[in-house]
């Protein structure tokens, strides 16, 4: 697609010379950043990684294909607007960041087999990737045995802690008891329906909410019901929410399932304005297939949303925007993938070196102070410090920012009295 | 579970259920119509099928972007013309295929199966090109929103009582399509025997492209429909495939009456189980039954006696 505009030229060589003209305007008005200048290559790169004088390597790693695709481009999109950023701002100890992007097609032991081959064939001094858990556990043995760095964006259920990774999400304490916590003061909630796609992140996720209500807000939970993932069906389960009439009801469906959740829950006279729902699977990415008409007047529970008002954010949004459409929209994860390579420049300069062991080490303290979110840094699990918000779903499709946190949450991937 | 509550309130859920029964018996029949037809009467097995339903969907979705452009007066109809739009689009690319692909491969009835999952491949790729990965959200007339009041406690929902109708005249316009119009005869006299029903004269190649077109284009329709209670992405399509299967076979392969039993049977299982258990448990059942039910009886529910 992207060739169209050069559809009519026939000789390889005048195309190339087209295009080579196409890109002089751009050469000549950016200011452009002298590569080369950083610190000798030998004293940052001693175990072998793709680093030149001029170029440091690096992986993305996400479906750009397969059913995974429509969360996964978010992700990909932030990435890349990452790396051209730092690379515009003289990139990373000296040198230009080079990314080789993999495609993990939405089947787990691919991803394996990619991250393999970027660690091994390509040499990649960091891989920016995965979205599902099952795709992270596929990857993970393998990064720990080739010994690379991967920065992992999405939020997850948490009891899983490694060197060779950064959590660039959250993990499901500091996702979900914050916000638990508000919707029982604010609309003094005691009984909670939940109600989650069938595997590892809703089924944690649950357990964890029901132990903070009934334990810690002294709530009950009056139902709990999982749904195989793809369920297109939600009718049953809706008319036991209604005889069961609870406070709030707690989502953690996920992928198409959500959207049909949302358009029957709508269509069975459900008034998200009168009926308090909080979902922690629900982001402007996903608001898009659903409808802000279906949603609007639901509470999610995030540490991002793209109508965050803070300066950084000011920036950044445009910036998105500008590179990948105006009418893109911006998720939590995504902004959690912006991270992953800003978070990599930082620690590598931090260090002084390239080199995955000395930036396992260097990680915790790091501080990222640009972060759209507004400010974070990664604790010494290799997790990161970072606020809880909860918005509601207005109907064109954006939050509006109702609560968060005063301080940051510490992230707890093996929370105590929660397993 | 029924302790805490008064008999009204278990009545009107229990109505309310009922018609979520209903509800899914009507999106079970809608779906597995057009596989019906073409499964049942051609012997091809379409795995492409989930991938003609979201062409529909697509269809609609961009009908209902020109409406909202250009004729935002009237929007609230739009959902009748992108239906017919939906019709043609997946039936036409239904010939297509049958032309290109499924014809060379009647006596190979296996290979289809092959060729029709290649092409489903192909398809979701091509709408991944075509309309991005990310799923888009069709927005519906005001009027297809929310529920129907019957009473305080009772409300059902509006694109329930739409799919029910909708299920219901398609399957009225099919039946009488196979069993009383002339095409009709003619498609059941090549199911019946090929071979003869070339040597009367009934251009045998004709008719399996237009029930192969006809299988495909009532998948659009379903697609189109199911825009109002499911997701639109390229792989939305792969969410419905199991269960249109598990309709069609359970019926019993080339009749009608067997689809809509097996969609009957299936769906009031399936949504009474979901009322007492969760979700998943209820599937399990539901499958169990199913096999339990297809050894007994490998040729499903109702079969039609043809001479091979």
């Amino acid at each position: 697609m992207s060739d169209e505009p050069n559809k009519g030229l026939r000789s390889p060589l005048r195309r190339k010379l087209l295009m080579g003209a196409a890109a002089l305007p751009l050469v000549s008005i950016l200011p452009r950043p002298s590569f080369g200048a950083g610190p000798a290559t030998a004293t940052v790169n001693t175990t072998g990684l793709a680093v030149t004088d001029t170029e440091v390597t690096v992986g993305i790693l996400h479906s750009a294909t397969g059913t995974m695709a429509i969360s996964e481009t978010g992700s990909i999109q932030a990435e890349k607007l990452a790396i051209e950023q730092i690379n515009a701002a003289g990139g990373v100890l000296g040198r230009k960041i080079k990314f080789i992007q993999e495609d993990g097609a939405s089947d787990w032991p691919t991803f394996a087999e990619k991250a393999k081959k970027l660690l091994v064939n390509d040499k990649v001094a960091a891989i920016m990737g995965c979205w599902t858990s099952a795709s992270r556990k596929a990857v993970l043995p393998v990064v720990e045995q080739y010994n690379g760095m991967l920065y992992y964006p999405t939020f997850y259920e948490g009891l899983e802690q490694s060197k060779n990774v950064i959590y660039t999400g959250q993990e499901a304490t500091q996702q979900i008891l914050a916000g638990l916590n508000w919707i029982a003061k604010e609309k003094g909630a005691k009984s909670f329906f939940f109600i989650g796609s069938d595997y590892i992140w809703p089924r944690t996720s649950n357990k964890i909410a029901r132990k903070h209500v009934e334990n810690v807000l002294k709530g009950k939970v009056v139902g709990e019901e999982y749904y195989a993932l793809g369920s297109t069906q939600f009718n049953s389960v809706i008319n036991k929410i209604k005889l069961t009439k609870p406070d709030v009801i707690f989502t953690d469906v996920v992928g198409g399932s959500n959207v049909a959740f949302y358009k029957q829950l709508k269509a069975a006279g459900v008034d998200l304005s009168k009926q308090a729902l909080l979902t922690i699977s629900v982001t402007e990415d996903e608001i898009d297939g659903i409808g802000g008409e279906n949603i609007a007047g639901a509470y999610a529970c995030m540490k991002y949303f793209q109508s965050l008002d803070n300066a950084n954010n000011k920036t950044f949004v445009p910036a998105f925007k500008k590179m990948w459409g105006e009418k893109t929209v911006i998720g939590d994860v995504t902004q959690a993938g912006y991270l992953g390579p800003w978070l990599w420049k930082l620690t590598c300069e931090k260090a002084g070196s390239f080199d995955v062991d000395k930036i396992a080490a260097a990680s915790p303290g790091v501080e990222f102070k640009e972060a759209p979110e507004g400010y974070v840094r990664i604790h010494e699990n290799h997790h990161l410090w970072s606020k809880t918000r909860v918005g509601r779903a207005k109907l064109d499709g954006q939050f509006e920012l109702i609560f968060e946190t005063a301080d940051l949450i510490e992230p707890d991937p093996f929370p105590k009295g929660y397993q | 579970m029924f302790g805490d509550y008064s008999i009204g309130d278990l009545g009107s859920i229990f109505v309310m259920q009922g018609f979520a029964g209903l509800i899914l018996f009507s999106v079970y029949v809608l779906m597995a119509l057009g596989l019906a037809i073409i499964f049942g009467q051609m012997g091809v097995i379409n795995m492409a099928h989930g991938e003609f339903m979201i062409l529909g969907a697509y269809v609609t979705w961009m009908t209902s972007n020109l409406f909202q452009s250009y004729l935002p007066g009237l929007f609230s109809g739009y959902f009748f013309l992108a239906m017919m739009l939906a019709f043609l689009a997946s039936g036409a690319l239904g010939m297509l295929v049958e032309w290109v692909l499924i014809r060379h491969l009647y006596k190979r009835p296996l290979d289809t199966l092959l060729a029709t999952w290649g092409l489903s491949l192909i398809l979701q790729q091509a709408y991944r090109s075509v309309f991005g990965a990310r799923e888009v959200g069709v927005e519906l007339p005001q009027w297809m929103l929310g529920s129907l009041k019957v009473t305080d406690s009772i409300e059902v929902p509006i694109n329930g009582i739409f799919v029910m109708g909708l299920t219901v005249s398609i399957t009225c316009a099919v039946a009488y399509v196979i069993y009383k119009s002339r095409w009709g005869r003619q498609v059941r006299a090549v199911v019946q025997n090929r071979i003869m029903a070339g040597a009367v004269g009934i251009n045998t190649e004709k008719v399996d492209r237009y029930t192969y077109g006809l299988g495909c284009g009532i998948a659009g329709i379903a697609g189109s429909a199911f825009t109002m209670i499911g997701s639109t992405g390229p792989t939305s399509g792969q969410l419905y495939i199991v269960d249109t299967f598990l309709v069609v076979v359970f019926g019993g392969a080339a009749s009608l009456l067997g689809t809509i039993a097996s969609a009957f049977s299936i769906s009031q299982t399936q949504s009474t189980l979901e009322f007492f258990m969760s979700g998943s448990m209820a599937k399990v059942l539901t499958l169990l039954a199913v096999v339990g039910i297809l050894m007994l009886r490998p040729q499903g529910l109702f079969s039609l006696k043809v001479r091979k």
